[in-house]
């Protein structure tokens, strides 16, 4: 479980978070929704420490990372994984050799046992016969892939996705979304998902934070999100001509 | 003040830098990766910058040494002491800060805005230490190496262009290349060699690593590295002349 309390941050003059609080549940998909600009990627990045937050705690089941010395955060970190928006493979490494990566730095295993766990990890995400290929070489979604299995290797408890599936078609988006989820339950980890994309939210929107410019105006899961009253969730939502229809089927059904 | 600041920032980035390894067997095998990277492979070039160094050295030495009363070995020594004081040092660094200076901008500040910087912070590895810190030891170790090849091929270079013109035999430019060799020189410009070394990798290791943007920031960082290690090598030239000449 994640919790963020009251969380500000501004760059320059500029404010970009305004007083955000939400917790995080384990074993849920939990959602960041907003337009691009709203401060998702600026506020997943405060959570993990990337950006220092102006004011504001953050307590990863109750410790709070906020207080904590560089040398105590590198070791939370341990803990984590994270899915950047471009997938952010090493380009000089191998796909094998990416997801290897955080065990050759962090573990004590043997060659043999960090094989297994690589190889475990690349299964798990539906790769096969790519292990030599560089990651210029491979596809946008495979990329996706193996930076999931990346940021698994060292069995998280805290996963964080930026926009999974930006740049991706529909039908592989649904297969990252579907393989975060399934990982998030399997394994019980607290998974935090920046997303603008509404079939995202309505895959697998757990527990939804709707932020705007910043501020965080609804808070809810996807059962709840067609129906809400919220004016700006509103027009997040139903810019999608597609769930505007849902909408209006519903309340027809229910007259 | 923006120098300053920037200034300030080089050096917070230099203590981050050499601050303790996570796990010393991965630095070594990036180290050794480096030196093949921007050393090894950086054999060739000079090889070739360094034989037409000494060629035209040797023929603008020939071309003032019109009195006929003056030994044509001093060609030879006029060559050597070129090349061992500043050719092969100092112009030789000028050039590596084109070529290794840029290749390490680029490479680490498209690291930086591909999220790649933040996905080793993330996983909890120091990545000012982890890429900068192999690739410091590496342009280090090895331009004091690029520094002999360099006046060995410069030499070379003039005892092939000189008799070519006919303006020195092999035998007395060979005389001169010997005649009155001071080590000291050698030392002074291996000294010069270590200093500039390390301008080179740790200044655009910081241009590339404080890179916002995109891949058009990127080449704009190469090439305010390259101009910055530049100066600051002139400036180190004349700092460390003064002091150790
Ligand atoms: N490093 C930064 N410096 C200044 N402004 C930034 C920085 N990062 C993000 N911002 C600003 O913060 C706002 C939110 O950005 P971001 O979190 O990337 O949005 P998104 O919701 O699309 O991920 C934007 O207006 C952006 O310009
Ligand atoms: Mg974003």
């Amino acid at each position: 479980m994640i919790e963020i309390r009251n969380i500000y941050k501004s760059f320059e003059q500029k404010a970009v978070l305004k007083n955000i609080s939400k917790v995080f549940n384990k074993g849920e998909t939990n959602l960041i929704i907003g337009r691009s600009g709203s401060g998702k990627t600026v506020l997943l990045k405060a959570i993990v420490g990337l950006h220092e937050v102006d004011k504001g705690q953050i307590l990863y089941d109750g410790r709070d990372f906020t207080s904590m010395s560089q040398k105590l955060r590198k070791k939370l970190r341990q803990e984590m994984g994270m899915v950047f928006q471009g997938g952010a493979l090493f380009d000089s490494l191998t796909v094998e050799e990416n997801v290897r990566f955080p065990l050759d730095m962090f573990s004590e295993l043997t060659t043999a046992e960090k094989q297994k766990q690589v190889d475990f990890c690349l299964e798990r995400v539906n790769i096969s016969n790519a292990n030599q290929l560089y990651p210029s070489e491979i596809s946008g979604g495979m990329q996706k892939r193996v930076a999931i299995a990346r940021a698994i290797v060292l069995n998280p408890k805290y996963l964080f996705c930026d926009e999974p599936n930006s740049g991706l078609d529909p039908e592989t988006s649904m297969v990252i979304d579907e393989l975060i989820h399934s990982i998030t339950v399997d394994l019980q980890i607290t998974t935090i998902i920046n997303t603008h994309d509404m079939n995202s939210v309505m895959e697998i929107g757990d527990n939804i934070l709707f932020i705007s410019e910043g501020e965080m105006c609804w808070e809810g899961n996807r059962k709840e999100i067609l129906h809400a009253e919220n004016q700006k969730l509103q027009e997040f939502v139903f810019a999608n001509k597609q769930y505007q229809r849902i909408r209006d089927d519903k309340i027809e059904e229910n007259k | 003040m923006n120098i300053l600041n920037q200034t300030g920032k080089y050096f917070a980035l230099l203590l981050k830098v050499f601050s303790k390894p996570e796990k010393h067997s991965l630095y070594v095998r990036q180290t050794f990766n480096e030196i093949d990277n921007l050393g090894v492979k950086s054999f060739g070039i000079v090889a070739v910058i360094s034989i037409f160094m000494g060629g035209i050295t040797t023929l603008q030495v020939a071309y003032n040494l019109t009195n006929p009363l003056l030994p044509t070995y001093l060609i030879g020594l006029g060559n050597r002491d070129t090349l061992i004081l500043e050719f092969s040092s100092t112009i030789l660094a000028l050039i590596m800060a084109g070529k290794i200076g840029s290749n390490i901008t680029s490479e680490i500040g498209s690291m930086k805005v591909t999220e790649q910087i933040d996905s080793l912070e993330i996983m909890g590895v120091n990545s000012a230490s982890y890429l900068i810190l192999p690739k410091i030891i590496a342009v280090v170790m090895m331009f004091p190496l690029l520094y002999i090849f360099s006046v060995f091929f410069g030499l070379i270079g003039g005892m092939i262009v000189g008799p070519a013109v006919g303006a020195v035999t092999v035998t007395d430019y060979l005389n001169g290349v010997q005649y009155l060799f001071n080590p000291y020189y050698v030392t002074y410009s291996l000294i010069k060699c270590l200093v500039f070394g390390f301008l080179i990798a740790s200044i655009s290791a910081f241009f590339g690593y404080t890179v916002e943007g995109g891949a058009f920031d990127v080449g704009s960082a190469s090439t305010r590295a390259v101009v910055n290690t530049n100066i600051m090598i002139l400036i180190w030239d004349l700092i460390l002349t003064q002091l150790l000449l």
